[in-house]
């Protein structure tokens, strides 16, 4: 892989790795067994300026969807997460065109109705789970939305938790729905009205503002580096206690 | 031999002495001892100064040009600063900006969301965002341990501070740190009132664990998406605003501007994909950046994003902005080794909050598992140079990450409900975390110091303000666990906050120019500075040469549509 043949130029030249044959775009290439897509598709010389981002499965930027040979099915997964395989044709989705909805965090309810304002097509969900089956995340994408039709705003901010808004599961989708934009108000919804209150947040919030820490960080503040040292190396160490 | 999925026999002897010396481990660390004695500051000091990477003789080098000119800074960084810029003065027309607005703000991570929502709410009227890649990318969204808060009784911002002064070697500026602690609590709550799901027990108390160098349980967490979950949340408030708000994806600022008496007044941007040059003026200029991973400092792989390439450092620093801690990189102790393919991903310290506990080949402790990130990174460093880390099939070495004793002390399902994207991470290359340990070992994560700021986010530059991992004074020499999550919320909201404040003084003149990158090259000349490199460089190259080179005698590495060229 390009990345590694950078950055290990020092080490031992490793045994020759097997080369798959895979079509990135259409185009033909031979790229060592093992790479990731988004290895490969820099071992075959791009440099990708979209369609990839945090290189690690969190943000979600390098949809791709694929087939095998031989296979009639269109799978999906993160460039950056996937391993190829020989004969793989796949392309890249950068963007998804997907409905937004413009909300005042402030003033919408945490029931059906915001969905059935801001979202209406989570409506017309068929019940198919084709969304749930192209998640790279695994998640039940499908159980989601219709604990959304349900009015379940805790199970569905629950269930699409581990969301990273890639896009595939509303590329796939019959009922043209966004998926993870609707997930994302429920969690909102969720997070702010729906659990419970830390009641002692509160108090501290109140307390910093009464001034309550300042003469502790005057006297610490003024510390000479020698006491300061020596407060921090004395200082109490304790997980047990909250 | 008892086999281990996932895991190559090679390496099944050693997983064995792992599940062996296991039951007494966690029997120490349920009768709540502490498994291990943390280092004295000597000691401390004395594995850094001899496995640290930051102390070996190579790693720094004195910078020849601009403000920190004659110091000694992380070599790679004084590489990247000694370069050409991207745009010749002559060459570029100013006089038509794209966009005239109240603030600008570059970068699209936590920190510039945070200073767009609060310039808008301290009545800036006109916002510009632009961004290198989409707004979100970023390596907040990757943060998955936590952000301290000191949200407990027994826990004070005053007890913070001390833990993030001792853990940045007392070279913090107290007074940011005391902004940072102080504001926690706040900053949570108004994340909370966004809507960010904080884990929380049944009566609401936020749920806390411990972190490296910190004293207290003070890590707050949102499963182990806890990055993700806040920059998503942040991404789509910006996003409620667009009649405030304007969001330019995919334009990355190549160059600041200033007016007549070098006051910064917006920045030249740069469409990645067409090279189309979008001109801002703006009152005032946030730089939200984020940091350096993407340099491979001493050949290290990263935990960080594709874009971490302290663009916002070359940039603030030919306009004449201040650095400082830029001698010091943060390496994160647990970086993923095997499989081949998550080659330096980010293992969450998050496992080690849990209990998980870093064991050498033979299933040994050889550390407290909770030091600050250098002391830890180091202490790993040393005991595989002892020959006694695991070796795996393609030659990598590293030592063991025992997160099963995480389910022993907690009970089963743990890991699936506190670690959803590690289970799921190992899981795709059949390795099941619950039963088996990690192999890992230290991986360039982050940027310490930066661009020096005060409390109120500014630089010795007018009308330039900074937030974020680009920023330098935080976190000193060494930053803690969940301190960046933090800082990014903190200071990227004063950003927003005193940049409004700032335009609305209308501090700029008419005329725009590019005046001080003239006096640079100036500058680079004058120093006998020979190179071809420029930056910022926007992106690393991780292009196959030996591809690229196939039939051609020479070799241009700015051949193809490749942005830099920038390649070891």
């Amino acid at each position: 892989m390009a990345e590694q043949q950078v950055l290990n130029k020092n080490e031992e030249q490793k045994p020759q790795a097997k080369m798959v044959t895979v079509f990135i775009m259409g185009q033909k290439y031979e790229v060592p067994e093992g790479s990731t897509i988004l290895n490969a598709i820099e071992y075959a010389g791009y440099q990708l300026k979209k369609g990839l981002g945090c290189r690690e499965g969190f943000c979600g930027a390098c949809a791709t969807v694929y087939r095998l040979p031989g296979d009639y099915k269109l799978r999906g997964g993160l460039a950056c997460q996937t391993v190829v395989q020989e004969g793989m044709y796949l392309a890249q989705i950068p963007f998804t065109p997907a409905q937004k909805a413009i909300y005042d965090i402030e003033e919408v309810k945490p029931d059906i109705s915001t969905f059935q304002k801001y979202y209406p097509e989570a409506f017309r969900c068929l019940g198919c789970n084709a969304c749930s089956k192209v998640c790279p995340q695994e998640l039940k994408v499908m159980d989601y939305i219709q604990a959304i039709m349900r009015g379940d705003i805790e199970l569905a901010a629950d269930l699409s938790f581990d969301c990273i808004m890639c896009g595939l599961c509303t590329m796939r989708c019959p009922a043209e729905m966004a998926q993870y934009n609707i997930a994302l108000l429920a969690r909102r919804l969720y997070g702010k009205y729906m659990m419970p209150k830390p009641e002692f947040l509160y108090k501290r919030i109140e307390e910093i503002e009464q001034g309550k820490f300042e003469d502790e960080f005057k006297e610490i503040m003024s510390l000479s580096p020698e006491e300061l040292k020596k407060r921090y190396a004395e200082r109490d160490i304790n997980f047990k206690i909250t | 031999m008892k086999s281990f999925p996932g895991y190559p026999e090679s390496m099944w002897p050693s997983l064995e002495m792992v599940e062996k010396t296991r039951p007494k481990r966690v029997e120490r660390a349920k009768q709540g001892l502490k498994i291990m004695e943390p280092m004295t500051l000597e000691e401390r000091d004395e594995v850094l100064s001899k496995y640290h990477p930051d102390y070996q003789p190579d790693a720094r080098k004195e910078i020849r040009v601009g403000p920190n000119k004659g110091e000694l800074l992380t070599a790679k960084v004084v590489d990247l600063l000694e370069s050409h810029a991207r745009v010749k003065p002559e060459e570029v027309d100013l006089s038509n900006p794209d966009f005239d607005v109240d603030v600008l703000i570059i970068g699209g991570g936590g920190a510039g969301a945070q200073a767009a929502i609060w310039a808008m709410k301290e009545g800036a009227k006109s916002i510009v965002l632009a961004t290198k890649l989409r707004i979100g990318d970023a390596n907040s969204m990757m943060s998955q341990g936590g952000m301290q808060a000191a949200v407990n009784p027994h826990d004070s911002p005053v007890i913070h501070w001390l833990d993030v002064m001792g853990g940045g070697h007392f070279a913090n500026k107290p007074e940011l740190v005391k902004v940072l602690t102080s504001e926690a609590p706040f900053i949570t709550k108004f994340l909370m009132e966004l809507g960010v799901m904080w884990d929380r027990d049944e009566t609401g108390h936020l749920q806390t664990k411990p972190g490296g160098g910190t004293s207290r349980r003070r890590m707050l967490s949102a499963r182990d998406y806890t990055g993700a979950e806040i920059m998503r949340v942040l991404r789509d408030e910006v996003k409620n605003h667009p009649d405030r708000i304007t969001v330019l994806e995919y334009s990355p600022a190549i160059e600041l501007l200033t007016d007549e008496e070098g006051r910064v007044a917006g920045a030249l941007l740069m469409q990645t994909e067409t090279g189309e040059f979008i001109v801002v003026r703006a009152k005032s200029t946030v730089i939200t950046t984020g940091g350096f991973g993407r340099l491979h400092i001493k050949g290290f792989p990263t935990t960080n994003h594709y874009g971490a390439t302290a663009d916002g450092v070359v940039l603030a620093y030919r306009v004449g902005a201040r650095l400082r801690d830029m001698d010091t990189v943060q390496f994160h102790p647990t970086g993923a080794v095997f499989p081949e393919q998550i080659w330096g991903f980010l293992i969450t310290e998050k496992v080690r909050g849990l209990g998980g506990q870093p064991v050498n080949k033979n299933g040994e402790l050889f550390v407290f598992p909770l030091e600050p990130r250098d002391v830890e990174a180091a202490s790993f460093i040393r005991e595989c140079a002892k020959g006694l880390g695991v070796t795996t099939p393609t030659g990598r070495v590293g030592i063991w990450l025992d997160s099963p004793v995480i389910e022993e002390l907690s009970g089963p399902g743990t890991i699936e409900k506190q670690l959803p994207a590690m289970l799921r991470q190992f899981h795709r290359f059949g390795i099941d975390i619950r039963k088996t340990p990690m192999l890992v070992y230290p991986t360039l994560h982050y940027q310490n110091g930066g661009i020096e700021i005060n409390e109120r986010t500014e630089t010795n530059v007018p009308n330039l303000f900074v937030a974020g991992e680009a920023s330098g004074g935080v976190h000193g020499k060494n930053r803690l666990m969940g301190n960046s999550v933090l800082d990014y919320n903190v200071f990227g909201r004063r950003a927003g906050i005193f940049a409004a404040q700032n335009a609305a003084k209308n501090n700029i003149g008419k005329k725009l120019t590019l005046k001080h990158v003239e006096k640079w090259e100036k500058e680079l000349e004058e120093a006998g500075i020979k190179t071809k490199k420029i930056s910022p460089i926007l992106f690393p190259d991780y292009r196959n040469f030996e591809i690229l080179k196939k039939h051609r005698k020479e070799f241009d590495p700015f051949i193809g549509f490749a942005l830099t060229g920038w390649q070891e």
